[in-house]
């Protein structure tokens, strides 16, 4: 009789979490997972996206409700989410999740497997395995496809900038070695200058950038890049370090696109943009970026 | 001693120390360098990365270095001074936070604009500090048209409050990318890279010091009551102006070239007078002196203990001077 019992609410236990409905009404804080819910073809479920959400272009029509420091846990509950995509660092908002019973994924920023894993476990959540695996192996094919096209190439010693203050070499930060910008440069076929240091960001100051001496200065700018008579303003500033091999012999690009800003789906587009202005024609490819962002268009 | 004598002696020896800070900072650092090839001049100059990392990188920073220190602690000196008050720094009145808010803005607007060498920030930044320097003049000289130093005191107090509320507020609303740059901002840093944000801050800091020189008699009075000095023939409303003018003129130079970096204005006064007395004619000169090598100093110590990663000179500067005022504190007493 014991056994029959015990049988029968593990059975009961099992129709329950296989009866437990997949989330429809999605709130993402993240835009990296924002990009990641639409890759996977469940973006119809989503009602609500963070401040900073503007891919694809279907999200810019929806509601906002805040982001990593201020997120709007009225308008979450008002929604009626029934899954919030968050940071994991935002444990106030997680422990008032809790409490009102709606359901969250975590995420936490990391290298390129990190977007990958993260891809297939959100896959898992939203019921979209199969399509989340097929995203992901695409981006993991792509990259390894990148790397053995580029492992022959002669790897120039890049540094890759993601900040500094306009018209002058103040304030430059630049790609450490660690986290997904330096392995999307890596796979791109360049060797970062600062691969050594154990951090996502090194502060590049004049003395560092001439001891370094690299070969290329790639700098991203998510949202736009100088019209040319601005590039020529903004390069000039790097003429002052006319010892570095990038300086003297031209090779400072600007690399415009969010996808180095939003570790998602588009990473391995990254990748190969990267790839493509370290191995390929130059500034050319840059151009043809610029006028897809002037279009409106992501590169 | 009489005060020929003790500035006689305090000068040229904290002059000394300052030029062996200056001489000996630009060859040091996280490269070795080869001095030899540094002078070389047969090496053309593109191929030199000796000679481009002394003149680009060190020699620029290390007069930053000296500019932003001699200024900043001159600026505490007269407004310690001024509102007779120990604890008023160059940041007690506003202009900071007012500086501060400009270059956030220019950082926020995306202001892409540049001027003799600067940058957009700063220039934002010392027009900010000029706003937040005439609010509290004019708050200040409100009443009966002389300038009080209470309301002066209480003007920049709450300004500083309300210029970091909307630093906060600029913070919460602008893309994250910016608020980085706007936090890294707000740290201070002296890698000026070329020599043209020196020059363009020379006139200012050139001016402040011209009304600095005319302020030390003054300033000794002063800080003993304003009845006094004027009994002394202290001409009162003008000297506090021209304290209040030239200090803040001086602490929106230096911001506007390093961003704030704080402590300088408040441990090198101190740390003078603990060594040289309290007579402001020879604390006004020392501390200019000793500011410049304590933040040269400081800003080496920022670039090689943990090089190739650089600290932020700010934090430098509070671990180094707490401290060791404290000990000499302790060491006086």
């Amino acid at each position: 009789m014991k056994g029959l019992t015990i049988v029968i609410l593990v059975f009961a236990l099992s129709a329950a979490l296989a009866a437990q409905p997949t989330p429809v009404r999605v709130v993402s804080l993240v835009p990296a997972l924002t990009e990641m819910v639409f890759a996977i073809g469940a973006g119809e479920r989503v009602v609500a996206v963070s401040s900073y959400d503007d891919n694809p272009p279907e999200v810019r029509q929806l509601p906002r409700v805040g982001a990593l420091l201020d997120p709007d846990v009225e308008r979450i509950i008002a929604l009626r989410a029934d899954l919030v995509l968050l940071y994991g660092s935002q444990t106030d908002l997680i422990a008032q999740l809790t409490r009102a019973s709606i359901p969250y994924f975590e995420y936490r920023h990391g290298g390129l497997d990190n977007v990958t894993g993260t891809l297939r476990a959100l896959g898992r959540q939203l019921g979209r395995s199969q399509a989340a695996d097929t995203a992901a192996d695409v981006i993991d094919r792509r990259i390894a496809a990148l790397r053995a096209r580029t492992a022959t190439y002669t790897k120039p010693r890049v540094m890759l900038v993601f900040s500094r203050e306009r018209g002058s070499l103040r304030n430059i930060y630049a790609s450490g070695g660690r986290g997904f910008l330096h392995e999307l440069l890596e796979a791109a076929g360049g060797v970062n200058v600062f691969a050594d240091i154990d951090a996502e960001s090194v502060q590049a100051s004049s003395e560092l950038i001439l001891a370094r001496a690299p070969d290329v200065i790639l700098e991203l700018r998510p949202t736009d890049i100088p019209p040319p008579e601005g590039q020529a303003f903004e390069m000039r500033s790097w003429r002052a370090l006319s010892s570095i091999p990038a300086v003297r012999n031209n090779r400072l690009y600007f690399l415009p696109g969010r996808s180095y800003v939003v570790p998602g789906p588009r990473v391995a587009e990254g990748a190969e943009a990267m790839a493509q202005l370290l191995h390929g024609t130059g500034p050319k490819p840059i151009a043809e970026r610029r006028k897809l962002l002037a279009e409106g268009r992501e590169p | 001693m009489t005060i020929r004598r003790q500035l006689a002696v305090v000068v040229p020896s904290f002059g000394l120390v300052t030029l062996v800070v200056l001489v000996a900072a630009p060859m040091l650092g996280s490269t070795a360098i080869n001095l030899a090839r540094v002078f070389d001049l047969s090496i053309p100059w593109a191929e030199n990365v000796d000679a481009q990392i002394f003149f680009v990188a060190r020699l620029p920073r290390v007069l930053a270095g000296a500019l932003v220190g001699s200024t900043l602690a001159a600026a505490g000196v007269v407004l310690q001074a001024l509102l007779r008050n120990p604890l008023a720094t160059p940041f007690t009145l506003g202009v900071s936070a007012s500086a501060a808010l400009g270059a956030m803005l220019a950082i926020a607007f995306n202001l892409d604009v540049s001027l003799f060498g600067t940058t957009a920030e700063s220039m934002a930044s010392f027009a900010g500090s000029l706003v937040g320097a005439a609010i509290v003049y004019l708050l200040a000289t409100r009443v009966n048209k002389a300038l009080s130093t209470n309301v002066l005191l209480l003007a920049g107090v709450m300004l500083n409050t309300f210029f970091s509320a909307l630093i906060t507020l600029v913070q919460y609303l602008i893309d994250f990318a910016d608020w980085y740059r706007t936090a890294r901002w707000l740290l201070g840093n002296l890698d000026v890279s070329s020599y043209s944000p020196l020059v363009a801050s020379l006139p200012l800091v050139g001016v402040s010091f011209v009304l600095f020189a005319m302020l030390p008699r003054a300033l000794n009075l002063l800080s003993l009551g304003e009845d006094l000095a004027s009994a002394r023939g202290v001409d009162v409303g003008r000297a506090q102006r021209i304290a209040f003018l030239s200090a803040s003129l001086a602490t929106g130079a230096a911001i506007s070239l390093a961003g704030p970096i704080g402590f300088i204005g408040i441990v090198v006064p101190h740390l003078v007078r603990l060594l040289v007395g309290s007579d402001h004619r020879v604390v006004l000169p020392a501390s200019i002196l000793f500011g410049a090598a304590f933040l040269v100093v400081c800003d080496l110590i920022a670039r090689t203990v943990m090089a190739p990663i650089e600290l932020p000179v700010g934090i430098v500067t509070a671990m180094i001077g707490g401290p060791f005022f404290i000990w000499l504190l302790i060491r006086k007493s």
